[in-house]
């Protein structure tokens, strides 16, 4: 039996599909973050069902390629559950009533029973049930209230072959509403004046600056903190067992190289080593991932309130200059994490010229945290001013290229149409729950890929190819960049981790102006492989191979005149 | 007095009357509810050609300028002008 959960975008579904099934996904205020379909299993009866989580859609016009997927998984459905925003009941009605022609059992769902107190509505379910004649229950999804009921009613479902057109489907709805739902004046709460100050441009611009500078440095802060309180001391005890380690393996050798690094200075250089037990384990360990964490706690914050919305408002007409939609800003933040999910994201885009353009900008000039981390390890000593040239030098290079890529490509991007959902008050269980996703990923996938980066060094050094490639790429290394050649190693490395390559500038013993362009250069020359596999999934060889000679024309560029300037 | 969604002014309510445009767009906006007698508030317009934001049924919308253009809207108090 497959069960598929349908709804207008942002009403929960993704939410329920998580209660009913037990897997984790991805819950954000904002439309669109479901992008694939997701299938998964529940119990019913004792029998296996398959729950499929079906993007949003507002209605089941077959005409709308948006809807298409939707009206597509409806021939291969058994059972629909429509799941409803309680508080913004008519419209949702809508796409409730077009299902009721198609028949296929039907049972409503009424989310956000918690939310539609305090707005001052009151529904009577039992007569929407009978005016509707399916089955209606009220849940709260992010708490599992009202969850049991539903899968106990499942089996109620009812199918029915309506025939309305659209004009008598509004009639239809019209009058159930004014049968069922009573909704009383009330005053307005702080939220709702917090909803129009940030869209209002003359107090949400300033609104926006405040937000993104208290995010950039409540990252700093708490990444830092945690290094300094938590991750350093736990490998200053760790330091005798490696010391150890190294001392039994002779202090030098393949295989001691390997494991644990060249010593500097007689010693074990967490940083510099780059072994697989040193270097291979601190980078990740305690140079990332407490901004990983700092980052993705804010992010949550910032997904779940439904501000995201209200800033791609704000910022939909700069956007639309670079050929994008204000929407765009998603990928943006999300690369901002990991450049993974952000390449994914682009999908909640329309249009091929649209989600090229994110993606490439993305690829190019978005630098992901990991990297960043290492950037602000490196650069931070030399106070705001290395790290404000790093970001200044990638913004302005976002806007350009953005500017010329809209300017050049051919196509169009149309007008914004987009839902704003209200701003909530985030659930701390779904924060945490998303966070924890989320660290999940980062310790599964990139841990493996940083310890595999420090081993694939090593055998590279071993065997003279890094020196080898460094003759031949040292007229662009050294001429163009002013940079040591011995930097092409971190080159080669940044192709599977960006931040173990950041980490390989440190030896080098740069200035900052180096260290600048080097960043700069190790950011946008190439996505990482994570990234770049991604890529090809959402834009197709072609494409791919397209942004990818724009990333390595304009590191040349922007590394270069960068050097000349510093 | 009868206006455009985009000459509305921010702030301001009003019922809408009649869509323009192409019947694809037409179904689009009416799937959203916005529709020949919802009662709507314009809340902003965002500088530089930017969307308009509207509210209609706790709900916010952001619609394109030229949309806008083409949700033709009765503003239902007139105390200005
Ligand atoms: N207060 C409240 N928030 C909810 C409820 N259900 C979902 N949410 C929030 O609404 C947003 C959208 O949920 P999601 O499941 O992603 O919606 P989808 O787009 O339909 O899949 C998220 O921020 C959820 O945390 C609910 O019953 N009450
Ligand atoms: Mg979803």
């Amino acid at each position: 039996m497959k069960i598929l959960l349908m709804g207008n975008p942002n009403v929960g579904k993704s939410a329920i599909f998580s209660r009913l099934t037990g897997i984790d996904v991805m819950i954000s205020n904002y439309p669109g973050t479901t992008i694939e379909l997701k299938k998964g299993k529940m119990k019913l009866d004792g029998e296996t069902a398959e729950v499929i989580d079906v993007p949003g859609t507002y209605s089941l016009d077959p005409a709308s390629r948006a809807e298409e997927v939707a009206v597509n998984m409806l021939q291969e459905g058994d059972l629909v559950i429509n799941v409803v925003d309680a508080t913004n009941l008519e419209r949702n009605l809508n796409l409730t009533l077009a299902l009721l022609e198609r028949n296929i059992p039907v049972i409503t769902v009424l989310n956000f029973w918690d939310e539609i107190r305090h707005l001052g509505i009151r529904i009577d379910i039992q007569k929407l049930e009978s005016r509707l004649d399916i089955p209606v229950v009220p849940v709260v999804a992010v708490t599992g209230e009202g969850i049991k009921a539903l899968v106990s009613r499942l089996h109620e479902a009812k199918a029915h072959q309506k025939r309305y057109t659209e004009e008598s489907r509004w009639e239809r709805i019209g009058k159930i509403i004014g049968e069922v739902q009573r909704i009383s004046l009330k005053k307005h709460t702080f939220l709702e004046r917090l909803e129009d100050l940030s869209v209002q441009p003359l107090t949400g611009i300033p609104i926006m600056f405040s937000v993104l500078i208290v995010v950039f440095w409540t990252v700093r802060i708490v990444g830092e903190t945690m290094i300094a309180y938590l991750f350093d001391p736990l490998f200053e005890l760790y330091l005798p067992f490696v010391t150890d380690l190294s001392r039994m393996l002779g202090g030098g050798g393949v295989v001691h190289d390997i494991l644990l690094g060249t010593l500097i200075a007689g010693q074990i250089d967490y940083i510099q080593s780059m072994g697989v037990l040193s270097t291979g384990l601190y980078v990740p360990i305690a140079m990332v991932f407490p901004y990983v964490v700092a980052f993705y706690l804010v992010l949550g914050i910032l997904e779940d309130s439904g501000y995201l919305p209200r800033l791609a408002t704000l910022v939909d007409a700069i956007f639309h200059k670079l050929g994008m939609h204000g929407l765009a800003i998603i990928p943006m933040l999300l690369g901002l994490g990991c450049n993974v999910p952000g390449a994914l994201s682009t999908r909640i885009l329309e249009g091929r010229k649209q989600r090229f353009i994110a993606a490439t900008l993305m690829a190019t000039a978005v630098p992901c945290m990991a990297q960043t981390a290492m950037v602000f390890a490196l650069l931070g000593p030399y106070g705001i001013k290395g790290l404000g040239i790093f970001f200044m030098t990638l913004f302005a290079v976002w806007l350009i290229l953005g500017f010329l890529l809209n300017r050049f490509l051919g196509g169009e991007t149309p007008e914004t149409f987009m839902e704003i959902p209200p701003y909530r008050i985030p659930y701390p269980g779904s924060l945490g729950k998303k966070l924890w996703m989320r660290i999940r990923s980062f310790l599964t996938e990139a841990i493996p890929f940083v310890l595999f980066g420090v081993l694939i060094v090593n055998i590279l050094y071993v065997f003279g190819i890094i020196e080898w490639i460094g003759e031949m790429a040292a007229p662009v290394i050294v001429g163009i960049f002013g940079l040591p050649k011995e930097a092409v190693a971190a080159l080669i490395v940044g192709f599977l981790r960006k931040d173990v390559a950041v980490g390989m500038l440190l030896p080098l013993g740069l200035d900052m102006e180096q260290l600048i362009v080097a960043s700069v250069v190790l950011t946008m020359y190439f996505p990482c492989v994570a990234t770049f596999v991604v890529l090809f999934k959402e834009l197709g060889a072609r494409d791919l191979l397209k942004a990818t000679g724009i990333m390595l024309v304009t590191t040349l560029l922007a590394g270069g005149i960068l050097n000349a300037l510093l | 007095m009868e206006t455009t969604l985009f000459d509305l002014k921010s702030g301001e309510e009003a019922v809408i009357k009649n869509l323009k445009g192409g019947a694809e767009f037409q179904k689009k906006l009416r799937s959203l509810n916005l529709r020949r007698g919802k009662m709507i508030r314009k809340v902003t317009a965002e500088p530089f050609h930017g969307p308009v934001v509207v509210e209609i049924d706790n709900t916010e919308i952001a619609i394109g300028m030229n949309m806008a253009k083409k949700i033709v809207v009765e503003a239902s108090e007139s105390e200005s002008d």
